[in-house]
């Protein structure tokens, strides 16, 4: 038999706000253990949360971002169960009436149409803080809990089962990060746990409309993981199934050294989290017009900037796809385009030269050291003729290195193109004198030595005779 | 008179005439706690020394010509106020090691001002009790009859007051705390509308209902203490941005022409004939006063017990999740492992009562029931707020009793938790609807227990039960009575 999955995502994307949820201290991390603490983090009796505004603007936001309606009143709850690492013994949380509702984003697989993901909701919560194991201050291999983490904010994005592939699964959570990243509102380090997924896996014969039972896997950390998580658990159910079994209702771990999922905690063992309205905190109420103005505010999304490149700028799909990879690429991108003018070579240059230098440094394109402006001046150079394109990789070079502006580096390194005829003329007079055999070769009707012609005037010129000059006056005098 | 019958308005005067320094007052008081403790037991924890300190600083800004008029006043606080670096046992043993790092903001207001602390009250554990029983401290007697019950669960705020331990005091109010055991104890004590006084740093019961407020021996005073406590704070989302009046300046305008509702639900059979007696009297004194009486209807008071017992035992049930051993209170030294520490610490370090509640709060949110109990009683709220809305069209205040019966016998109703539940049914229905109102002196049953009535004011509409209760003193003796402990 044949068999279908379905698959939805939780994503929870830690937000990059100064300070916490419901309380003043910082979100910092890797500070001291419990040194980013108040008591309204620490749970401590008689303590009472007070919404951090930033937090609702970064969720209205994601949800404007994500075709999300926004619940013009929303209420916080609490999700009640006991763990060290919740102080309250209750994750304050959104229940009924999230923030955002009823949104979706589109993807497209290689080869294959548009799809329309759903997304459920969004709705903002804190976050847990951690527990430590091991020989602490003062405890001999004992446990501990660090609360600097607990109370930062995270939006939880719920998909609608829509996904019926693991590579469907991927695509639409790059989109998920490129766009929280691009809104500048989540780091989308998924190591660090900043942007982090479970998926809710099932699967059905194909032409059922009948959902099976599904798992939850949790713990997939990386793009990667998440394509392995979902295929091992694809076929773990099918195998299941195939073999007489019944897949369970659980709760699955996934260990990524392994590449395997395991059952954690069946659904009897599920909690029952008791949510209710948290009665500290009133409800969220967001009218049109704090909507409006939040629309207003939105960046131009990576799909929009793309659409424009192509129709806009001209550029080729691929093109338009890998400059809007990032918010910052894109912008670095458009800052050399309106200082050159030719988008296609500039293009040329940051999907090459730039990108090489990028990732073989390691550095990230905000700490890139040639500017938008640098990089349009040497582009400028080339097209005057100052330059040869050649020699323009030497200058960038430098330009990466030293950071110096490229007509600098021109001037100091004597770098400016030859295009006199008369200098040009002397230097292939003295080479064809050298090489006279080669002469006659070519008169003799092989052509191929032409290119030896090219490149020992190059050399003798030390790359500075300007290429076109050169091949002309070369073709010329061969030709006697 | 004597420095431990005076009121904050009266001690205040000696104390700007320098007829006395604070330090003198707060010696004074101090010495009669101690005095009269054995007999009631209305202290958790006395703070002689951080009292002198506060007196002694008073006197300063006295005699610096900076006062205020809770300048040197020697108050207490009911042990559910956190205190920086004074225990805070919300009268558990769960809590009998916690020293809190900051303190409830009602509190700063007052100490800000120079408010001297005496100490922390007694009262029941978590605030869930009417009688004070529930306490993992001790018993706290009726200054009136010590055989007797202060009332609860701000018994010891109530009973510190009748034995004259402190000028006045801070209780709360979740289901009729302040003002059942006010009423027991022959003082005035107000419930402000929900959202008037922050509830930051006050140890939560159930924090839709929980609401501070003062106990005091007069209206006065209470207005006093209102107006220092009231506002908005930024660290409690539920304060409400209102700008608070001056509450003691419009207390002698007189009842000439309010509408005073009396809502025929609360007069019902089985009424102690001297609490009817009371409120009778009253009645006939306002209207000798000038105010007029209309018949009102509050058609759901009947369904307002069971429906507290849904909520605020829902509340609790998530709000005391937080007390499991890990980083501060209780924590049992036989457990082994993790859920055993905290299963060991929850068992050992919560009361009777408190468990009971926990235990009916977590069915009322559990899966499969929270429809039937939660969200109904959430539904039936609404309705006693709209019987609340709906009344207060036709009338300025309400006049009912506070509670069915004078104080009860230690011991008579702690096998009966349905009993004792039964009687905050005048008081349960105000925290519902959210609203504000005060329990006043009205006189003494036959074997001379203080009998208090209610006025119920419309949702911050303290000023008007501030002034009706003034008139209604100004007409009456009932509270210059003192307990002959």
């Amino acid at each position: 038999m044949k068999y279908q999955p379905v698959i939805g995502l939780e994503v929870h994307v830690q937000l990059l706000t100064d300070t916490k949820i419901f309380c003043g201290c910082p979100t910092k991390f890797g500070s001291e253990p419990n040194s980013q603490t108040c008591p309204v983090c620490l749970g401590l009796p008689g303590a009472l949360p007070v919404l951090n505004k930033k937090v609702v603007e970064f969720a209205i936001k994601a949800g404007l971002s994500t075709n999300c309606s926004i619940t013009p009143r929303s209420i916080f709850a609490r999700k009640n169960y006991f763990y060290p690492d919740l102080p309250k013994g209750y994750q304050i949380s959104q229940f009924e009436d999230p923030i955002c509702q009823r949104g979706w984003l589109d993807i497209q697989l290689e080869g294959q149409a548009v799809k329309r993901i759903g997304i459920t909701r969004i709705h903002m919560e804190e976050d847990a803080g951690k527990l430590v194991h091991g020989d602490l201050p003062g405890l001999h291999d004992g446990s501990g809990v660090d609360l600097n983490r607990a109370c930062t904010p995270l939006l939880e994005v719920v998909s609608e089962p829509d996904l019926r592939s693991s590579d469907e699964a991927v695509a639409y959570l790059k989109q998920l990060h490129q766009i929280v990243t691009w809104l500048g509102i989540c780091d989308g380090n998924m190591e660090e746990g900043s942007f982090r997924c479970d998926a809710n896996v099932s699967v059905m014969p194909v032409g059922s409309d009948t959902l099976g039972t599904r798992a939850e896997v949790k713990n997939v950390n990386s793009f990667k993981f998440v394509k392995q998580a979902i295929e091992y658990e694809i076929q773990r159910q099918i195998d299941l199934i195939e073999d007489g079994g019944t897949v369970v209702q659980e709760t699955r771990l996934f260990d990524p050294n392994l590449g395997k999922t395991r059952s954690m905690r069946s659904k009897e063992e599920a909690h029952d989290y008791r949510y209710f309205p948290d009665p500290d905190l009133v409800p969220l109420v967001i009218d049109d017009e704090w909507v409006e103005r939040s629309r207003r505010e939105l960046p131009e999304l990576p799909e929009q900037r793309r659409q424009r490149f192509i129709t806009e700028l001209g550029l080729p799909e691929y093109d338009a796809e890998v400059l809007t990879a990032n918010r910052a690429l894109s912008e670095y991108f458009e800052a050399g385009v309106s200082a050159h003018g030719n988008a296609k070579a500039v293009a040329n240059w940051v999907m090459g030269e730039i990108t090489r230098s990028l990732n073989d440094s390691g550095t990230a394109i905000q700490d890139c050291p040639v500017t938008p402006l640098l990089l349009a001046e040497l582009l400028k150079l080339i097209d005057g003729g100052t330059i040869s394109g050649k020699i323009a990789k030497t200058v960038f070079d430098e330009m990466w290195k030293s950071g110096k502006a490229p007509h600098v580096i021109v001037e100091e390194q004597g770098l400016v193109q030859v295009s006199d005829s008369g200098a040009i003329e002397a230097i292939i007079d003295g080479i064809m004198a050298a090489n006279a055999g080669q002469v006659e070769e070519y008169r003799g009707g092989k052509e191929k030595v032409f290119g030896f012609f090219v490149g020992q005037v190059m050399k003798a010129s030390k790359g500075k005779a300007n290429p076109a000059v050169v091949n002309q006056l070369l073709l010329d005098k061969l030709k006697g | 008179m004597d420095t431990i019958d005076m009121t904050i308005h009266g001690l205040h005067q000696a104390l700007e005439s320098k007829q006395l320094s604070s330090v003198e007052a707060t010696k004074a008081m101090l010495a009669r706690i101690e005095a009269v403790e054995p007999q009631v037991g209305s202290f958790i924890t006395v703070t002689p020394e951080q009292a002198l300190a506060g007196a002694e600083a008073a006197d300063r800004r006295i005699a610096a010509g900076d006062m205020d008029m809770l300048t040197g006043i020697p108050l207490a606080l009911k042990d559910i106020f956190l205190t920086e670096g004074i225990r805070t046992t919300c009268g558990s043993r769960i809590l009998d090691n916690f020293i809190p790092p900051y303190s409830a903001t009602s509190w700063e207001k007052l100490r800000d001002r120079g408010a001297v602390l005496l100490g922390k009250l007694n009262q029941d554990e978590f605030a869930m009790g009417s009688s004070n029983e529930s306490s993992a401290f001790g018993v706290c007697r009726n200054p009136w009859d010590t055989t007797r019950i202060p009332g609860g669960s701000s018994g010891g705020s109530a009973a510190a007051i009748a034995a004259r331990q402190a000028t006045a005091t801070l209780g709360t109010d979740t289901g009729g705390s302040i003002r059942q055991p006010a009423s027991h104890c022959g003082c005035v004590g107000l419930k402000p509308t929900y959202g008037r006084v922050s509830r930051y740093g006050v140890i939560a019961y159930a924090s839709s209902l929980d609401q501070v407020g003062p106990l005091t021996r007069d209206v006065t005073d209470c207005a006093i203490m209102l107006g220092a406590l009231a506002g908005y704070d930024p660290k409690d989302s539920t304060s409400v941005d209102l700008a608070v009046p001056d509450y003691v300046a419009t207390l002698p305008n007189g009842v000439k022409g309010l509408r005073i509702g009396l809502p025929r639900e609360y007069f019902i059979a089985g009424l102690d004939a001297d609490v009817q007696k009371a409120m009778d009297a009253a009645i006939e004194t306002y209207r000798r006063l000038g105010a007029e009486f209309v018949d009102i209807s509050l058609p759901h008071t009947d369904y307002a017990v069971a429906t507290y017992y849904l909520i605020a035992t829902a509340e609790a049930s998530s709000n005391l999740a937080r007390y499991e051993g890990v980083r501060f209170g209780h924590r049992s030294a036989s457990a082994e492992g993790l859920i055993d520490m905290m299963t060991k610490s929850r068992s050992e370090g919560f009361g009777a009562e408190v468990k009971r509640r926990i235990m009916l709060g977590t069915y009322a949110l559990s899966s499969g029931y929270y429809d039937a109990y939660y969200v109904k009683a959430q539904k039936v709220r609404t309705l006693i707020m709209n019987d609340f809305i709906r009344a207060f069209a036709d009338v300025d205040v309400m006049l009912t009793p506070v509670a069915p019966t004078p104080a009860f016998k230690i011991g008579e109703k702690v096998n009966d938790p349905l009993q004792m539940y039964l009687s905050d049914i005048f008081t349960i229905p105000v925290n519902l609807a959210g609203t504000c109102a005060m329990s006043l002196p009205a006189g003494f049953s036959a074997d001379g227990l203080p009998i208090g009535v209610q006025l119920i004011g419309r949702p911050f509409g303290e000023e008007a039960i501030l002034r009706a209760g003034y008139a209604f003193e100004q007409a009456t003796e009932w509270h210059r009575a003192t307990a002959s402990l």
